[in-house]
């Protein structure tokens, strides 16, 4: 099995006017995810789980320091060009993000939407690159595509919108999908539907998924593998199985106990250790900021 | 829950750092300031009476005693500017400051309350707006004849939609937090909402509005006077004297010019104040 | 067994933007719970629910088009001066989102004065005390009285959102998703906080949640909203294990877990 996404050793920092040596956000992580494969990245806030996700993308703004090596597809992707990393993001990688609103053009039909990103691709005329988003919308489970072409995006629902967003991150046939949070904005019920169409999409067109996420719950649901980040490392990958069943990382066995949703009712939570409480850190932080104020 | 909130900001902070806001605020806070302390020193630094005809210095070319030299009637335009300035600022900035007085609370209680308090409140102030400024000023003078109180006036009147617009929709914004609800299930009237929560949140953009505003009002001023219907003669305006200077403009240049730089300098003061509050206080980008 | 709470037949809608527009599904529809006191009940629903309008009515803060709701006996929508704020101060609530429940030029420690001021509780002296006392209680170090809201982490904020709510001693806090916006590690603490406040001060609670594995862990009763209308109500372990209504199956079974 080829790898369509491997990492080695790759670390992400931010050049800041008042910070001389700018702490990494992504340190030393190195992975391979395999063609068909839907791979979960865990994390609380500040993992620098999205940094990694937008690294791999080319996303990262200007002040971004990238170290180490990102290949999609064998080609390395940390030092492309700006034009060479647009032309890899249009052909072999797509991404899809939180807000589904943020990536639709609010006073564009849908469908044209999506027409345009399968023209910008592929040499169709105007009536194919319709007939093909119109297929598509079909495919990501929009009822009566055809009618629906022409509505504009707040005439769908937050879970409309957000296969929407697939149909147009797939009219491309990308080999990688990243999905940086897809379901957090939907109600739970829409939540799974929309895990399912990802699930099955990877499973009809073996498109690979990098799914980041802060919900133990939704990797669960449909990942293969599983990876939990904090503090910008990569603690434990590991099937999704063996992690809920057996994870080797103490982070990880605090993080599954502090899920209310096995606990018995009632019942006090263990708390994240100190050591790797991101409130404590963070709080700590405050309290550094705090005191250079006084300084000051 | 994500993190991608923070990296854009870490980056437009280096990009945005040439036009900072601190700034844009200090040059045209210090441009405002020379210039108000200007107006109100007019009688101790005025170096002749601006109202004082002298018939031999008739378009005088200026000269180490009359620097801006002197206009149709030997007036010391250098005098006159000084005093014009200390006449336009007045009119502007209290025609702004009682378009503030009566906006934001007419603002606040449209954007807090809402219903049949909001609509009373917007459609009222929206009939003024049908009007074109200028259009609107001439009437009011027409009905209420020329002078420097009534151009204040009608100013005031002309920006009191604006700016209750601008602070309706800041008082909207600021009152769907929670704090504003758990204020209200902490026992505080609604008096007391939006004297202690309410108002001090959403004051920014309504005080970045006022600040742009003051610019046109400064021009509005100028405007009218040049008309002939605000500051009335012989108390000198600036507005005025671009009239005056009109007719000489090939011959004394002078007469012309200082009064319009005078426009131009304090113009730009409240447009980077504005601007620079702007960037500070008002983020989201309420105020027009 | 007392009850603290009863709602009956309460029903609101929510006018329309353009008075010939089609009509919204009414945000309450017929909505009748009970709470007793020093119990939880658990709110479930996804957004639309009228979940959250729910908890406003309760609070006084949304008037209903019909209905009523019963506080310790009282018909709350005909209090009003004196008898409204001594109702008020029974029942208060938490908030979700950390960011948006604190006045952002408010230092924390007067937020959490707030009802003592409004309401007038003790002297100037004793409500200081009080605020400094309600700190300790939350677990929040008494020194942060003074910072402001953004100086302060997100579970931090929702430890003062809670110290505000308990500042008057209420009977009934009405939590609205209080820690869906909370990191995991921090969403352990809170509710655990807020359980132990519970078993400590037998203060009653409807805890609103889109989260059946947060609302199964805290509450003894649960109510499944669906637009509008309690489709489902009993205690925890009857609606969990033998749910009822095809809604709460199918929230059921959208609960994310391990393959």
């Amino acid at each position: 099995m080829s790898a369509v996404l491997s990492m080695r050793n790759v670390g992400v920092s931010f050049r800041t006017a008042d910070a001389a040596q700018p702490a990494p956000a992504v340190d030393g992580v190195s992975l391979d995810i395999h063609r068909g494969e839907i791979f979960g990245i865990v994390g609380e806030s500040g993992s620098g789980k999205s940094t990694l996700a937008n690294a791999v993308m080319g996303l990262l703004p200007p002040n971004a320091l990238v170290s180490g090596s990102i290949r999609v597809n064998d080609r390395e992707v940390v030092g492309l060009s700006d034009d060479a990393l647009r032309s890899m993001r249009g052909d072999e990688v797509s991404m899809i993000f939180q807000d589904p609103t943020a990536s639709l053009d609010p006073t564009w039909p849908v469908g044209d939407q999506i027409a345009e990103t399968i023209r910008a691709h592929y040499p169709v005329n105007a009536r194919d690159a319709k007939a093909r988003a119109i297929a598509l919308m079909g495919e990501v489970g929009i009822a009566d595509a055809a009618a629906r072409y022409g509505d504009v995006p707040h005439r769908f629902s937050g879970g409309q919108r957000q296969r929407i967003v697939i149909a147009a991150a797939l009219a491309n046939n990308p080999q990688l999908l990243v999905a940086d949070e897809p379901t957090t904005a939907l109600d739970v019920t829409i939540q799974a539907q929309v895990l399912q169409l990802i699930d099955r999409l990877r499973r009809d067109h073996g498109t690979t998924v990098l799914l980041i996420t802060h919900d133990l719950g939704v990797v669960s649901m449909v990942s293969d593998r599983v990876g939990v980040m904090y503090g910008g490392r990569l603690l434990e990958t590991a099937a999704t199985r063996e992690l809920f069943a057996n994870p080797s990382h103490p982070y990880t066995r605090a993080l599954l106990a502090a899920n209310p949703a096995g606990a018995p009712r009632g019942t006090r939570l263990p708390v994240i250790p100190a050591a790797w409480n991101i409130e404590s850190l963070r709080e700590a932080e405050l309290l550094r900021a705090a005191a250079g104020a006084v300084n000051d | 829950m994500t993190e991608t909130a923070s990296t854009p900001i870490a980056g437009g902070k280096i990009e945005s750092h040439r036009h900072s806001p601190k700034r844009l605020m200090l040059v045209g806070g210090g441009i405002l300031v020379l210039l108000a302390l200007i107006a109100i020193a007019a009688p101790l630094i005025a170096p002749h009476d601006p109202e004082a005809v002298e018939v031999h210095r008739v378009l005088g070319a200026p000269s180490l005693q009359h620097p801006f030299g002197s206009d149709v009637l030997g007036r010391d335009v250098l005098s006159r500017v000084i005093y014009a300035l200390r006449a336009s600022l007045m009119v502007s900035v209290s025609a702004v400051l009682a378009s503030l007085i009566l906006a934001v609370p007419l603002g606040l209680a449209a954007g807090y309350f809402g219903r049949w308090v909001d609509s009373t409140i917007s459609r009222t102030l929206d009939l003024i707006l049908v009007f074109p400024a200028m259009l609107l000023a001439v009437t009011f003078i027409a009905i209420l004849g020329p002078g420097s109180v009534i151009a204040a006036i009608a100013i005031a009147v002309i920006y009191l939609p604006i700016l209750a617009r601008v602070m309706r929709t800041s008082t909207l914004i600021v009152s769907r937090n929670d704090y504003i609800a758990g204020s209200r299930a902490r026992g505080a009237s609604h008096l007391r909402v939006l004297a202690t929560h309410v108002a001090p949140n959403a004051f920014g953009p309504v005080i970045v509005q006022a600040s742009v505003l003051s610019a046109f009002a400064l021009q509005l001023e100028a405007g009218l006077s040049f008309l002939g219907l605000g500051t009335q003669p012989p108390t000198p305006s600036l507005g005025g004297m671009l009239a005056d200077g009109r007719e000489v403009l090939i011959q004394a240049p002078w007469v012309e010019i200082f009064p319009g730089l005078a426009i131009v300098v304090a113009v730009l003061g409240f447009t980077f104040l504005g601007e620079g509050l702007r960037r500070a206080f008002d983020p989201r980008g309420v105020a027009e | 067994m007392t009850e603290l709470l009863r709602v009956e037949h309460l029903r609101k809608s929510y006018a329309t933007a353009l008075p010939w527009g089609r009509k919204p599904p009414p945000a309450l529809n017929d909505v009748s719970v009970v709470v007793e006191r020093g119990k939880t009940l658990g709110l479930v629903g996804e957004s639309g629910s009228g979940k959250s309008t729910l908890g406003r009515c309760i609070l006084g803060l949304t008037r209903p088009d019909s209905g009523a709701v019963i506080f310790d006996g009282v018909e709350v929508q005909a209090l009003s001066g004196r008898a409204l704020a001594a109702f008020r101060r029974r029942v208060q609530p938490v908030f979700q989102d950390p960011f948006g429940s604190l006045d952002p030029r408010w230092p924390v420690g007067r937020s959490v004065r707030e009802s003592l001021d409004c309401f007038g509780i003790g002297t100037p002296a004793d409500r200081e005390r009080r605020v400094l006392d309600l700190f300790d209680r939350v677990g929040l170090n008494p020194a942060l009285a003074g910072r402001l809201p953004t100086h302060l982490s997100g579970g931090q904020r929702q430890r003062v959102g809670i110290a505000a709510a308990l500042a008057s001693e209420p009977e009934l806090i009405i939590a609205d998703e209080p820690v869906s916006a909370l990191d995991m590690s921090v969403q352990a603490q809170i509710l655990n906080l807020l359980m132990d406040l519970q078993q400590d001060l037998g203060v009653a609670s409807i805890f609103i949640t889109h989260d059946l594995g947060v609302v199964e862990h805290v509450s003894d009763n649960i109510a499944v909203m669906y637009r509008g209308s309690i489709v489902e109500m009993g205690e925890t372990e009857a609606v969990m294990n033998h749910p009822q209504h095809d809604y709460t199956r199918t929230l059921l079974a959208a609960i994310p877990r391990p393959r």
